[in-house]
């Protein structure tokens, strides 16, 4: 294996890595806030606000793509937006794909989150306010670490869907080596140009990636329900 | 919907009410600023709502400006809450650390209610009546005003509750916080409690000191199978060979089976009023071992068979529960001396 199939096989599962770890952090913060207030809210607009957080799961990719490529581009809402501020556009950049991956992958943090939140006996939240603790103190001192598997479940499953996406990514993102050749992107490249040894090579390393993740997700969960 | 609780040198107020569906909350009474209040009731007559309400909980309630947790009111649930990602320690020094009221001797509550061995602990490892003990210590370690007990001996089974109840005593004894205890059992009521609170239907029908509470032949939560007194008497002479204690109170003697310790002051004793019993004349040759005179203070009938007698001896009143028929048969009428018999004296602590 010389050097240069080396990088052609690295570069992009790097690439794919780094949009997963970012997704995954950028989506904990925008997650956590949402799921709690869905776990939360009696409000009559939860059912909606459900079922948009959930239409990526039913969506055909290319649907979330097409939508996402119109609001991002340098025409779209957000795309003229940022061209404004930033100068570059958003489509065909990595910045772009974060953002359309954060809206891609958004119910499989939301939904464990909001599950864990759920499940948290009211009394303790109310113990722990009678017990001197404001509503924010009581909320990272004691409902985050009671839902410590709803936190490992929605990053595993947030990074490992981030991690397999394609539709999404290829229409938003195209496939520029370095940017946005991630890489799901890069093995569909080789099976187009018949280069099935890269192919395969990518195809394993994600097989295996993706076995390990997930192991790891239920062992850890095991464990955690068997304390 | 109003509300308001108060907590002043000498008296807590409580006065909150509240609609729920069919349901009518409405309380509007005080409490002394120290010593248990028991808060007794039947299931569903609101006890727990009224907690919440004086705790804050009540989410469409506000009578108190102060967020809940600034408020100083400490809340022992049912069922114990621990915090299961922190150990015994961690979940007694929670609310220490959010805490700016005068610091409690730590070391003294922690031995009070027995957890010296435990703090390492999580809580999962610990049983119902430690759990509970544990709660307990986090809530007093805050140095509340008013501590708010609900029901918290419910979820344990009997031999539990007797663990847990000479660590209730204790903090009974030492401590001075109010605490509002809700029950619906007699039984501990009349053990830990200094004063009493009836509640039905979400309303305060009577309140007042327990042994006058106890006494009174007007409610019918406390006549019937409830129906009992509470006497304090001063155990002073043990009978090695009968196994017998004699406790010595306003009235007279009263032997009961077992040993305790003749060096504690008064004690206190439970005599339902099923197992009170009255003779015209002094009884003989019977097995009844407790024999008092007494007058007769008052006779009430309570259901359509049987009537409750006020026993006025010394300065206590003891109750009697019998049939309407003995009333009649032995022409029974206030002011007559008479003899009971009482079979059975439960030592209360």
């Amino acid at each position: 294996m010389d050097a240069m199939t080396d990088m052609s096989v690295f570069a992009p599962l790097l690439l794919s890595l780094q949009l997963a770890l970012v997704t995954t952090v950028v989506l904990l913060l925008i997650g956590t806030p949402l799921a709690w207030w869905l776990s939360q809210t009696p409000s009559r607009l939860k059912p909606a606000a459900q079922a948009i957080v959930a239409m990526p799961i039913v969506l055909p990719p290319t649907v979330m793509g097409f939508y996402l490529l119109i609001l991002l581009g340098p025409n779209g809402a957000i795309g003229s937006w940022w061209v404004e501020i930033t100068g570059s556009a958003l489509t065909f950049s990595f910045t772009g794909l974060v953002v359309a991956s954060c809206v891609y992958s958004l119910p499989f943090a939301v939904q464990p989150l909001q599950s864990a939140f759920e499940s948290l006996p009211r009394q303790s939240m109310e113990f722990a306010w009678t017990q001197g603790a404001s509503k924010l103190d009581a909320f990272f001192a004691v409902a985050v670490p009671m839902s410590t598997r709803g936190f490992i479940g929605a990053s595993v499953l947030a990074f490992a869907h981030t991690l397999g996406e394609f539709g999404v990514v290829l229409m938003v993102g195209g496939n520029i080596p370095g940017e946005t050749r991630v890489v799901s992107i890069a093995i569909y490249d080789h099976v187009e140009t018949l280069n099935y040894s890269a192919a395969h090579q990518m195809s394993l390393l994600l097989l295996g990636f993706a076995f390990i993740v997930l192991f790891a997700m239920f062992v850890i969960n095991r464990r955690w329900s068997t304390r | 919907m109003s509300h308001e609780s108060t907590v002043s040198a000498t008296t807590v107020t409580l006065k909150h009410s509240l609609q729920r569906g069919n349901f009518d909350l409405s309380v509007d009474t005080q409490i002394p600023a120290k010593g248990i209040t028991g808060l007794f009731g039947e299931s569903g007559s609101g006890k727990t709502t009224l907690l919440r309400c004086i705790a804050g909980l009540e989410a469409d309630v506000s009578w108190d400006t102060r967020p809940i947790h600034k408020r100083g009111v400490g809340y022992v649930f049912q069922e114990p809450q621990l915090f299961p990602h922190l150990d015994v320690r961690g979940n007694i020094e929670f609310g220490l650390r959010r805490s700016s009221a005068p610091r409690v001797d730590q070391p003294k509550v922690v031995e009070m209610l027995g957890l010296g061995d435990l703090l390492d602990r999580t809580p999962d490892r610990l049983s119902g009546g430690e759990a509970q003990r544990v709660a307990i210590a986090a809530v007093l370690l805050r140095s509340p005003q008013l501590v708010l007990m609900d029901e918290p001996l419910a979820s344990l089974d009997q031999r539990r509750k007797d663990e847990l109840l000479p660590y209730l005593d204790r903090l009974h004894d030492e401590l001075s916080v109010p605490m509002i205890y809700v029950s619906h059992s007699i039984d501990e009521v009349s053990r830990l409690c200094d004063h009493l609170l009836l509640i039905d239907n979400g309303k305060i029908v009577a309140s007042g000191e327990l042994h006058e509470m106890l006494s009174r032949l007007d409610l019918p939560m406390l006549s019937g199978p409830n129906a009992g007194s509470v006497i304090e008497a001063k155990p002073w002479r043990y009978d090695h060979d009968y196994d017998l204690t004699q406790f010595n109170f306003s009235g007279g003697e009263l032997s009961v089976p077992g040993l305790y310790d003749t060096s504690t002051p008064n004690l206190r004793l439970r005599i339902a009023a099923r197992d009170v019993s009255i003779c015209l004349e002094q009884p003989e040759n019977t097995t009844i071992m407790n024999i008092l005179e007494a007058r007769i203070d008052d006779v009430q009938f309570a259901e359509p068979s049987s009537a409750l007698v006020r026993l006025a001896i010394g300065t206590d009143y003891l109750l009697a529960l019998i049939t309407r028929r003995s009333v009649a048969r032995l022409d029974l009428k206030r002011g007559d001396r008479v003899f009971v018999q009482v079979k059975s004296v439960t030592v209360r602590r």
